[in-house]
C-alpha cells in the first residue's frame, strides 16, 4: 500500500499477519466438501426448467423409492416463511421443493440421491417433470403493470411491497433553479463467493441431534430457521461451520435445498451432502444488484442539492428469504439513497416486485452499491448542470465534519468522520490536475481521458432498533462473547459471528491482545459452532468486528481484577496495591511482578495456593455487548479514478484507482485494507463484467463462466488505499464496521469516469455492466445523432 | 454438474485410436486435453460412450521441422508451441502465448482446438491465414484439407465422426514477410468478441486477410488482402473494411461491425508499420 499505516505490537492498529492464512495457503483449510461421513450419499437437485408454470405431475422411475423425493414426500418439512412487520409486506412461503407451481428457472423439483453425484444426476434425468407454462414476469414494470399474471396467485399485484419516504420535499423542491433528471440501473448479478452453498447432514444417535456442517455465515440463527421448518427443538440441532469460502450475504439464509437435506438427515438417520455446482449457482442464485432508479435532484445554481425525488424498482424475484425478508433490499435503498450528503428534501418511493427468477438476498454492500451508483450519477449531472467541476459540488454537498453527529434527511445518525476531507485527499492523491491536463492534451494512441469521484457512507453494525425498522422475523442485539484464560496463560475466545474472509480469527485476537497483552499467537479464537459458541446473530451488515470486538474487549476486561485478585495473593500484598500489566501478568508495589501464566495455573492446577476468598467466577466469562447507540456506525470513503477509454473497442482502462477510506479506529490496517481489495475487486465486477440477462421467457443467458464473467487478477487494477481514522463515539476503541463498503463506490466511480472521459461525444452510459458493447453502442448512437449537425454547420 | 458414464480408453498408437473412434461410430469421441470436452461432459451437453484419449500419442505430440514447412502434431500442446522456437513460424508461438491462461494452454491442444471448432477460437483463425494444412485420420487412412476450408460453421468442421485431426502443416515465412495478429476480449483469457489475421508475405505471392469471431467460421477477405499487397496499410481504411466486412458479416449490429472493423485495422497496421 502507498502508506504504512499500522502500530507496533499486536494489539489494536497493529499489522499482525493473519492466523489463518497458514492453513489457506497451505490448502489446509478445511470447507464443508472435506467432510466425510461413513456411508454418507450425495444429492442432485432437479430444478425447474422453465420459470412460470403450474406441476401438472411428476413421474418418478421406476424403483427409485427411498431415492426420489417431491414436496408431498417431504411432511415433516414446512414451507420457508419470512414474515415481516413492514405495511405492505405481503407473505411468499417458499417451500423446500416446488409445490404446485415452479416460479423460476433453477427452482429446485425434486431431490434425488445417490452414492454418487454423478448417479444422483442420473436418477434426476430420469424423472418426466409435466409442468403447464405460465407467462414468465421478467421485467419488474409489467410484472408491476400486469393484471392477471401473478407470482402468488393469492397476491391482488405482483408487489412485495411498497415503501415510502417524504421530507419537506414540495417545500423545498420549489426553490430549486435547476432541475436535473436521471434514469439508472443496475442488472440482476449472482454473488459468486468461491464455495457456493454446501451441506453435509446426518443424525447423531450419541448426543440426539440432527447435525449439519453446513456453509453459512449465520450458523445460531440458521440453527433456529432448520429447527423451526423441520418442527423440532433447538436442542436437537447443532449446526458446524467450518472454514467457508466466502459468503457476500449468500448464507445468511435458510436455503430450500439445505433444508430439504436436513429433511433426508432427520428422516433417514443417515448422512446426506449436496455440494452446490458453478452451474446451479449461476442459474438459481442470480439473486442481486438488479435495481432501476428514476431521480429528479431540485438543486441551486452553484448546484447545491435542496431536494430529491425519487422512484426505485427493485427486481425482487420470485421469494422473499428467511430471516432478513426481501423488505431489506427496498428498506435500505430508500433510507441509504441520500448518501453522504447533506440536503433536506426528500421524497422516495421504493417497490419491490416480484418476478420468475430467483428470490433477492442480501449481497455486499446491499442495496447501498445501487444507491451510490444512483446518488454519485446525480451528482454528475447536477455538475454538469450547472457546469463546475463534480469535484466541487460534491464539496459543496458532503455532510461537514462540524455538522457531526449529523441526522440526515431520513434520520439516519452520522456518527463522525470528516467527509470533505476524504474526498479532498481522494482528487489529491489522483493528482486530478495531471489527468485534467492529459486529458485537455490528449493520448497518443486516441483513447480518451476521464476521471471520476464516488464518496459513500456505510451504515456499520447497526443493530436492534434498525433491523426493527426494516420489519425483520428476527432482529439483533446483544453480542456475546466467552472468553476463557487456560491453565498455561494462553486465552481461548469463543463467539458466535462468523469468519469467512473477514481475518476475524486475527482481529478478534488483536482486541484481547488490546487489553489483556496476551501473544496473538496463544489466543485461540472459536467460531461456526453452535455446539462450542455463544449466541449472536452472526457476521453480515459490516457488525462483526465492532459487535464480537467489543464483547471480547468487555469480558477481557472483566477477567483482570479476577486475576488481580489471584496475583495479589500470591504477591503477599493487597488487592489494592497490585496493578494489572499488560503481557506481564500483575505487579506489587514493589515491582515485584507474578505472571500470568503462574495465576492461571494456581486457579485451575493449584487452588491450594489460591487465596480463600478467590472470585468464584474463575478465570472464564461471558459477556454481552452492544455499541452505546445502536443506530450504527457509519465507515465512509471516497474512491477516484482515472480511465482511458477506447473508443473503437469499448474497452475501459483503470489507470489510477484511489481509495480514502475511514473505517474509525483501525484494528488492522492490513486486514482492512485486505477488505477493501476484495470488496472493490467485486465492485468492478458489478460495474464492468457480471450480468445475468433474462430473455422473454424468463431463461437465463448465463450458467457457466464462460458467459459469466468475472474480474480476474488482471482485470483488477493496483488499488491504492489510504486511511483515515475518525472513531466513533459509540463502539468500544472507536472502531467501526468496514466489511462491506469497498463494493458499493466502484460501479459510481467508474461510470462518472468513463462519463467524463466521452463528455465530448454526449454520451452518458448509466447501466451496469458496462461493456464495451453497451459502451460502443452509446458510441455509435450519439455518432449517430450527431453527425448530421456536422454536415449541417 | 457430474458427466454421464462414458467408457475410457488410451489406445497405444494410432492406428489403435482410429480402430477405437471407428468401432462406435457416432459414440465415440477423441479426447484431446480436454479443455472443451471436459465442461461439456459434466454440463452432459456431450455424452459420448467412449472417450478415446490421443494426448499420449507420441506421433501426434511432436514438432516437425520439415523444411518448408512446419508440422505440428494434433496433440501439441498450446504451451508447448508457445515455448517452441519456430523460425518461419513464429506466428505460431505468438497466437498460442495469447491463447486462454496457460494453465490451459498446458493441456488444451491445437488439433483438440480446431476439431471443436468455436467460431472464436484463435486456430481456426490462425492457420487459414497461415495457408495451413490439415492432416485428418481415419479408417480410410490420412487425408488432407485445408484449413480455409477445415471449418464449416461454428462447431462444424470437415472431420467425419470417425475422423480426427493428426496434425496441421505450416508452411514456412520468408524473412521478409509480415504477419498481423489482433483480437479483443473482454477479459484476459476470455474467447474473442472480435479478432483479424493478415499475412503479407511478398516474397512468396501471399496476402491473406482473415476476420474470426463472426457467428460461423472464420472469412477471409480476399480483395482487400490484395489491395494491402499492393497499396500497403493504406488500403484498410475505415469504408475499405467496413464494405468488406458487409460482405462476410452482413448481420453484425452497430457495436459489433465497429469492434470488427477495428480487429481488422489493428491486425493491418501491425502487420504494415
Amino acid at each position: 500500500m502507498s502508506e504504512e499505516h499500522g502500530k507496533p505490537g499486536q494489539g489494536i492498529g497493529a499489522r499482525v499477519p493473519r492466523k489463518e492464512d497458514s492453513r489457506h495457503l497451505h490448502s489446509l483449510g478445511q470447507y464443508v466438501s472435506d467432510t466425510v461421513i461413513a456411508g454418507q450419499r450425495e444429492v442432485a437437485f432437479l430444478r425447474s426448467p422453465i420459470a412460470h408454470g403450474r406441476i401438472r405431475g411428476i413421474r418418478k422411475p421406476p424403483g427409485s423409492e427411498g431415492r426420489v423425493f417431491v414436496r408431498e414426500d417431504l411432511v415433516e418439512a414446512k414451507d420457508i416463511v419470512a414474515t415481516s412487520s413492514l405495511p405492505s409486506y405481503k407473505l411468499s412461503g417458499q417451500p423446500p421443493l416446488a409445490h404446485g407451481k415452479v416460479r423460476f428457472v433453477g427452482e429446485p423439483v425434486v431431490m434425488c440421491v445417490g452414492r454418487t453425484r454423478a448417479e444422483a444426476e442420473d436418477l434426476a434425468e430420469q424423472v418426466q417433470l409435466d409442468i403447464e407454462e405460465l407467462p414468465a414476469l421478467v421485467d419488474s414494470e409489467k410484472a408491476i403493470a400486469e393484471k392477471n399474471v401473478r407470482v402468488h396467485e393469492d397476491w391482488e399485484d405482483n408487489l412485495f411491497l411498497t415503501l415510502t419516504a417524504d421530507n419537506r420535499f414540495d417545500e423545498l423542491s420549489k426553490k430549486a433553479t435547476v432541475v436535473v433528471s436521471r434514469q439508472v440501473e443496475l442488472s440482476r448479478q449472482a454473488m459468486v463467493p468461491m464455495e457456493g452453498k454446501a451441506v453435509v447432514a446426518y443424525w447423531d444417535e450419541r448426543t440426539d441431534q440432527l447435525v449439519m456442517y453446513y456453509s453459512t455465515q449465520t450458523p445460531h440463527v440458521v440453527r433456529t430457521g432448520i429447527a423451526q421448518f423441520l418442527g423440532i427443538d433447538e436442542g436437537q440441532v447443532r449446526i458446524i461451520s467450518p472454514d467457508v469460502g466466502g459468503g457476500f450475504g449468500y448464507k445468511v439464509i435458510v436455503h430450500p435445498e439445505e433444508l430439504a437435506v436436513a429433511w433426508l438427515a432427520l428422516k433417514y438417520r443417515k448422512a446426506f451432502r449436496w455440494i452446490e455446482d458453478r452451474r446451479e449457482h449461476l442459474i438459481s442464485g442470480a439473486n442481486a444488484r438488479q435495481h432501476r432508479y428514476d431521480m429528479t435532484a431540485y438543486a441551486d445554481d452553484k448546484g447545491r442539492l435542496l431536494a430529491l425525488d425519487a422512484r426505485i424498482v427493485i427486481d425482487g424475484g420470485a421469494y422473499s428469504n428467511w430471516p432478513f425478508t426481501i423488505g431489506l433490499e427496498p428498506g435500505q435503498a430508500t433510507g441509504n439513497l441520500p448518501g453522504p450528503y447533506d440536503f433536506q428534501g426528500y421524497r422516495c418511493v421504493t417497490q419491490c416486485v416480484a418476478t420468475n427468477k430467483p428470490g433477492f438476498m442480501p449481497y455486499r454492500g446491499v442495496a447501498r452499491t445501487g444507491v451510490c451508483f444512483a446518488m454519485e450519477q446525480m451528482m454528475d449531472a447536477i455538475a454538469r448542470a450547472v457546469d463546475r467541476d463534480p469535484y466541487e459540488v460534491r464539496m459543496d454537498n458532503l455532510v461537514r465534519p462540524e455538522q457531526m453527529p449529523y441526522d440526515n434527511v431520513v434520520k439516519k445518525h452520522y456518527d463522525s468522520g470528516n467527509y470533505p476531507e476524504s474526498l479532498r485527499r481522494a482528487r489529491e492523491k489522483l493528482d486530478a490536475d495531471k489527468w485534467i491536463a492529459r486529458q485537455k492534451q490528449g493520448e497518443p494512441d486516441g483513447r480518451k481521458i476521464g476521471i471520476g469521484y464516488a464518496s459513500y457512507c456505510e451504515q456499520s453494525a447497526h443493530g436492534t432498533s434498525v433491523f426493527a425498522t426494516w420489519g425483520l422475523p428476527l432482529v439483533p442485539g446483544y453480542d456475546q462473547s466467552a472468553v476463557k484464560l487456560t491453565p498455561d496463560g494462553g486465552l481461548e475466545v469463543r463467539v458466535g459471528i462468523h469468519s469467512h474472509g473477514q481475518g476475524m480469527e486475527t482481529t478478534l485476537a488483536q482486541v484481547a491482545n488490546e487489553i489483556l497483552g496476551i501473544e496473538v499467537q496463544k489466543i485461540k479464537v472459536t467460531h461456526g459452532d453452535t455446539g462450542t459458541t455463544p449466541y449472536s446473530t452472526g457476521t453480515y451488515a459490516s457488525r462483526s468486528i465492532v459487535m464480537a470486538g467489543g464483547a471480547t474487549i468487555n469480558a477481557c476486561r472483566e477477567l483482570i481484577p479476577r486475576v488481580v485478585k489471584i496475583g495479589a495473593h500470591l504477591l503477599g500484598c493487597k488487592e489494592s496495591e497490585a496493578k494489572f500489566e499488560k503481557g506481564r501478568g500483575v505487579v506489587g508495589p514493589d515491582g515485584k511482578l507474578m505472571d500470568l501464566k503462574e495465576i492461571c495455573t494456581v486457579w485451575y492446577l493449584r487452588p491450594d495456593r489460591a487465596p480463600l476468598d478467590v472470585d468464584r467466577r474463575g478465570l472464564e466469562v461471558s459477556v454481552s455487548y452492544k455499541p452505546q447507540r445502536d443506530t450504527g456506525a457509519f465507515s465512509y470513503a471516497s474512491h477516484a479514478v482515472a480511465v482511458a477509454v477506447d473508443t473503437e473497442t469499448g474497452q475501459v482502462e483503470i489507470l489510477d484507482y484511489v481509495i480514502v477510506e475511514d473505517c474509525g479506529t483501525l484494528v488492522n490496517p492490513m486486514v482492512v485494507e485486505g477488505q477493501t481489495i476484495g470488496g472493490v475487486a467485486q465492485g468492478i465486477g458489478t460495474a464492468m463484467y457480471e450480468e445475468i440477462q433474462y430473455d422473454e421467457n424468463g431463461q437465463p443467458n448465463a450458467s457457466t463462466f464462460a458467459d459469466y464473467l468475472l474480474p480476474g487478477p488482471t482485470e483488477v487494477p493496483h488499488l491504492r488505499i489510504f486511511h483515515m481514522e475518525t472513531p466513533s463515539p459509540y463502539t468500544e476503541f472507536g472502531i467501526k464496521g468496514m466489511g462491506e463498503g469497498g463494493a458499493i463506490a466502484p460501479p459510481a466511480v467508474i461510470f462518472n469516469a468513463v462519463n467524463d472521459a466521452l463528455r465530448m461525444y454526449g454520451v452518458e452510459v448509466s447501466k451496469t455492466p458496462l461493456t464495451p458493447h453497451r459502451l460502443l453502442e452509446a458510441i455509435e448512437r450519439a455518432k449517430q445523432i450527431t453527425q448530421p449537425k456536422r454536415e449541417a454547420a | 454438474m457430474k458427466a454421464a458414464a462414458f467408457e475410457y480408453v488410451r489406445p497405444a498408437d494410432l492406428a489403435g485410436a482410429v480402430k477405437a473412434l471407428a468401432g462406435m461410430p457416432g459414440e465415440a469421441k477423441p479426447l484431446g486435453g480436454g479443455q472443451s470436452l471436459g465442461p461439456m461432459l459434466n454440463l452432459r451437453l456431450a455424452r459420448p460412450k467412449l472417450l478415446v484419449d490421443v494426448s499420449r500419442l507420441e506421433s501426434m505430440r511432436a514438432i516437425e521441422d520439415r523444411g518448408s514447412l512446419w508440422r505440428i502434431g494434433g496433440a501439441v500442446t498450446h504451451s508447448a508451441i508457445e515455448d517452441a522456437s519456430l523460425p518461419g513460424g513464429e506466428p505460431l508461438s505468438s497466437v498460442a502465448r495469447g491463447i486462454a491462461y496457460r494453465t490451459i494452454r498446458n493441456r488444451g491442444t491445437i488439433g483438440g482446438s480446431l476439431a471443436h471448432a468455436d467460431p472464436a477460437a484463435d486456430w481456426p483463425l490462425a492457420l487459414p491465414a497461415l495457408g495451413a494444412e490439415v492432416v485428418i485420420a481415419g479408417p480410410g487412412g490420412e487425408r488432407r484439407v485445408t484449413a480455409a476450408t477445415f471449418m464449416h460453421g461454428a462447431f462444424a468442421t470437415a472431420l467425419a465422426e470417425d475422423e480426427l485431426v493428426v496434425a496441421v502443416e505450416v508452411p514456412k515465412l520468408s524473412a521478409g514477410a509480415r504477419w498481423g495478429y489482433w483480437k479483443f476480449c473482454r477479459k484476459t483469457g476470455e474467447f474473442p468478441e472480435a479478432s483479424a489475421a493478415v499475412l503479407l508475405d511478398a516474397q512468396r505471392k501471399v496476402a491473406r486477410l482473415w476476420v474470426g469471431a463472426l457467428n460461423g467460421a472464420p472469412q477471409p477477405m480476399e480483395a482487400l488482402a490484395a489491395d494491402l499487397a499492393q497499396r500497403g496499410g493504406l488500403a484498410a481504411s475505415e469504408d475499405a473494411v467496413s464494405r468488406a466486412l458487409e460482405r462476410v458479416a452482413p448481420d453484425l449490429d452497430p457495436a459489433q461491425r465497429r469492434l470488427h472493423i477495428t480487429a481488422v485495422r489493428r491486425a493491418v497496421q501491425q502487420a504494415t508499420e
